[in-house]
């Protein structure tokens, strides 16, 4: 076993039988960014949702491995995994807007992490929230713990939301697109704290975006995901200096990146497209889905 | 970085005031009705029958409302009348309200299995026609306070679980239950503590307006003359009294119809009020 969260031929499906994760396998290794990238609806979302155990109804995990920490955790029997997960991973989600709870109060809802997992006295957790919100640059901490979710910014929740994920001293964080939803110039702001945060606490990230200029900023590794299927798995460097998969060399060519700014912009081509999607139908006949 | 919306206590509002004050009104009489009632509310005196309220000429004083046919004391009945409805208001909302919303709460959060069977019945239970079903559950029954919840609790109940069925599914949709599961939480405790928090505003809203249905339910069956069989004063035995003097009494009629009617949309407004204070995302 590589990596502090290794996947192993991850599948998913939905119930009604159509295939979301088609034998996906990753590694974040400890204490280092591993980047998910992948277009809107490859299925990036799923992977951390299958790893956290919050998959939608509607989807199951029908075959692989997850191990976290050594342990493969759909071996697990359920209260145990959830257990392990809560002490072990927390997450960073997608949208500002549902990820607090809206009729409580934002100090609860950070020290109930502490008291619930590392069962903190309740004094202790506020004071240990405090000094997280310090962290996240929040201005006022001691306010926006007596403020409810809607009285805040979009920017002001993700920093609480990245407080709370770092609160327990997790050893994986899965930030699913944390910066999608906010503007520009506090993308910028938001994207630096997590990294600052990554290195601080020595977290291992998994790192979800459909942006690879955001990648090359953060991570060490990364991997492609085209509609539920890994296509490239590669070092940072590797990666943009020699993509291998077509549908990678692709996405870089259509990705304003750090290296040329100011190159122009090719769209992914139909050709490529349709390659990568006969590799996909090959994958699905190959194993019977 | 943070706007003010937090910081403004908004003020209570008329339709909460007026609503409120009614009600309060309403349970106060009812508590003190033996106190405050200017008459009994069963004596009979055929001298004194259809006496018209206060203002008009030719009124014996103490009989503020006037008098019925048989010379009983319309405000003193109206008084009395209040225990009954507030009872069977408080009793049957409250009871309807539990047991739909937990069923609507349940199905809702956990889906699968517990989903489908309530959504079901609650499906065959609504292809009733619900006031039939009410009139036949009484005549099974037979007439009693507790038939008349019993008939309220068992036709409503559906009203609480769809509405509150389909909020808790879009909330247990929503990242912060996910993140709730992640940090340990059961989902049990979670439909606890994260779900229904969410979903009260609307549940109180539901109850006080149940609250104003069960009162027009027991109207309508002492109208029929199938609640309380008897001769205690309800408000819609004294509407169905009124209803055949309206001619030479409209006073009979008019003052427990008005009551009825403020109570009503007092339970209603008071529920939108409310729930537009404790709604955290309207607020
Ligand atoms: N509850 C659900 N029921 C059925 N299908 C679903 C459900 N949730 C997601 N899917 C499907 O799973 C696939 C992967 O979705 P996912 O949310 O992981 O995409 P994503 O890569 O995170 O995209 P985005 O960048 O837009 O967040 C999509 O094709 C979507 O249609
Ligand atoms: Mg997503």
């Amino acid at each position: 076993m590589s990596g502090f969260l290794s996947i192993r031929n991850l599948t998913v499906r939905l119930k009604s039988g159509v295939t979301i994760l088609r034998s996906v396998s990753l590694d974040v290794a400890q204490g280092q960014v591993h980047g998910l990238v992948g277009e809107s609806g490859a299925g990036k979302s799923m992977i951390g949702k299958a790893v956290l155990g919050t998959l939608p109804r509607a989807l199951q995990v029908t075959g692989g491995e997850i191990w976290l920490d050594g342990e493969n955790l759909l071996a697990l029997p359920h209260d145990t995994r959830r257990k392990r997960i809560g002490a072990t991973a927390a997450l960073i989600p997608q949208d500002p807007l549902t990820a607090l709870n809206p009729s409580k109060r934002i100090g609860p809802q950070i020290t109930r992490r502490l008291v619930d997992i590392l069962a903190w006295t309740r004094s202790d957790a506020e004071a240990r929230a405090l000094e997280l919100l310090g962290e996240v640059q929040i201005p006022d901490p001691a306010r926006v713990m007596r403020s409810y979710p809607h009285e805040l910014s979009g920017g002001m929740r993700q920093r609480i939301l990245i407080a709370s994920a770092f609160a327990a001293e997790p050893k994986l964080i899965i930030a699913d697109e944390p910066t999608t939803a906010l503007d520009v110039t506090v993308q910028k702001q938001i994207l630096r704290l997590i990294a600052d945060m990554q290195v601080r606490h020595g977290t291992s990230l998994l790192f979800v975006t459909h942006d690879l200029g955001v990648v090359s900023k953060v991570c060490d590794t990364l991997s492609v995901l085209y509609a539920g299927k890994v296509v490239e798995e590669a070092r940072m460097h590797r990666f943009f200096m020699r993509p291998i998969h077509p549908y990678s060399r692709a996405l870089l060519a259509a990705t304003p990146t750090y290296l040329d700014p100011t190159g122009s912009l090719t769209p992914v081509p139909e050709s490529v497209i349709s390659a990568v999607e006969e590799e996909v139908r090959l994958h699905d006949v190959r194993f019977g889905t | 970085m943070r706007d003010a919306r937090g910081e403004v206590r908004r003020p209570i509002g008329l339709r909460l005031w007026l609503s409120g004050g009614w009600l309060t009104l309403l349970v106060l009489g009812a508590l003190l009705a033996p106190w405050v009632a200017p008459k009994d509310p069963l004596m009979q005196d055929l001298f004194l029958g259809r006496m018209p309220p206060f203002w008009v000429a030719g009124t014996e004083p103490g009989y503020w409302l006037g008098t019925d046919s048989l010379g009983r004391d319309v405000l003193s009945r109206i008084l009395y009348g209040t225990r009954l409805a507030l009872i069977v208001a408080l009793v049957a909302g409250t009871l309807t309200c539990l047991i739909g919303a937990t069923l609507g709460l349940i199905a809702g959060y956990y889906r699968g299995w517990p989903d489908r069977i309530i959504s079901r019945f609650v499906d065959i239970w609504m292809a009733f026609p619900p006031v039939l079903f009410a009139i036949l559950l009484i005549a099974v029954l037979g007439p009693g306070l507790v038939s008349i919840i019993i008939a309220i609790v068992v036709i409503d109940w559906t009203r609480f679980a769809r509405v509150v069925r389909a909020e808790a599914m879009s909330q247990g949709a929503m990242d912060y239950v996910a993140s709730a599961q992640v940090a340990g939480r059961t989902r049990f405790g979670t439909m606890l503590t994260e779900i229904l928090p969410n979903v009260l505003p609307t549940i109180v809203a539901l109850l006080t307006l149940e609250m104003g249905i069960a009162v027009i339910v027991e109207a309508i069956l002492s109208f029929v003359n199938l609640s309380i069989s008897t001769d205690s004063p309800t408000w819609g035995g004294m509407i169905a009294e009124g209803r055949t003097s309206v001619h030479q009494a409209w006073w009979v009629l008019v003052f427990p119809l008005i009551t009825l009617f403020l109570t009503v949309l007092s339970f209603s407004q008071l529920g939108e009020g409310l729930k537009d204070r404790f709604d955290p995302v309207l607020r």
